[in-house]
């Protein structure tokens, strides 16, 4: 299985463009540790071979306002992949692969404010690895769900891996295989069709209504 | 191909904004606003600001300019900031929300829609 970004690399000649009709770009992330099928995923899904590119930040962890302070400094970039799907002649969904590593977390709300929600993506054998990553998701109020991707290891019951992650009852628990479109695209609709759950109007719908406030959960 | 938001010094993305570093607080670009040219590329102009203009002859998001420039998105954003400010680029900005914050119901609605249909 192979999620190294430096690999993801497409030439600029593969570009392949959008729609002129494209309006509203949509962004969905996906969270896991090193190796554990992030591009692979995006790629199963993606329309475009999975680009790469960074951002900046300084040690303090804030992101790069000023480059003069970083002259002379040692900065540190954070590099993500994505990939996208055209969904209709509007709607563009970019799927962002993104490191769960802490310093990754400094960047949340500069790159990925207004993300519809998260696929926090589990290897069984190192289960450890995404409970900070779920911790920071929650923090954030970032709704998601918790798919396991299947690397043959061994197999741990659904409660196990609840248990392990300390997950909310609430929280979509599914098994994956990365490298599958079918399966992936199965990841994504658990996640929206969890999100359309938890945003779904309560009582009368409020047909022209548009401020009228909804609980979150 | 040389990826100089990763490998070059610092100095050269200072130069490649005329010394700023940022493009301000109320900068409108999220890394899936859909940037459309709206000219040219003219001589003379920047050598970036000329790639971009090429590159969003069809809609393009910031952060696949930012990929295809080979430059961190903070510093894209910049470019793009001079761009809008001049008329030359038109900015596409994502509604995934209602006011309140919240997705918008008809949004995830459509976008279940065209997962299934893939």
């Amino acid at each position: 299985m192979d999620s190294v970004t430096s690999d993801a690399l497409a030439p600029a000649s593969a570009r392949t463009p959008l729609q002129a009709s494209a309006d509203n770009g949509l962004k969905i992330v996906i969270v896991g540790g090193f190796g554990v099928g992030k591009t692979t995923l995006v790629r199963s899904v993606s329309e475009i071979r999975p680009l790469n590119t960074e951002e900046t930040m300084t040690q303090a962890g804030a992101a790069v306002d000023d480059i003069s302070e970083v002259r002379g400094k040692s900065a540190t970039t954070v590099a993500f992949d994505f990939g996208r799907i055209t969904l209709d002649a509007h709607n563009v969904l970019y799927l962002f692969g993104a490191p769960g590593q802490e310093r990754f977390w400094f960047l949340w709300d500069r790159l990925f404010s207004g993300t519809l929600g998260a696929v926090v993506l589990v290897d069984t054998r190192r289960i450890d690895d995404s409970w900070y990553a779920i911790d920071r998701l929650e923090h954030h109020g970032t709704p998601f769900i918790v798919a396991c991707n299947d690397f043959g290891g061994p197999t741990h019951t659904p409660a196990q891996i609840r248990e392990a992650l300390d997950l909310d009852p609430h929280v979509p628990l599914i098994d994956c295989d990365a490298r599958s479109r079918e399966s992936a695209k199965r990841v994504l609709i658990t996640l929206v069709e969890h999100l359309a759950s938890l945003y779904a109007p309560h009582g009368a719908a409020a047909q022209g209504a548009p401020n009228s406030p909804e609980p979150a959960l | 191909m040389s990826r100089p938001g990763r490998d070059d010094a610092p100095d050269r993305l200072y130069t490649l904004t005329g010394g700023r570093s940022r493009s301000g607080p109320d900068t409108p670009f999220d890394l899936v606003t859909l940037v459309v040219a709206e000219c040219d590329p003219v001589a003379g102009m920047q050598s970036e600001h000329a790639a971009i203009l090429r590159l969003c002859e069809r809609p393009t998001a910031v952060v696949e300019i930012a990929a295809e420039l080979r430059l961190p998105v903070s510093i894209t954003r910049i470019l793009l900031a001079d761009l809008l400010a001049a008329g030359r680029v038109s900015a596409r900005h994502p509604h995934a929300a209602v006011p309140s914050g919240l997705p918008d119901p008809d949004i995830l609605e459509q976008v279940l829609v065209g997962l299934r249909n893939l």
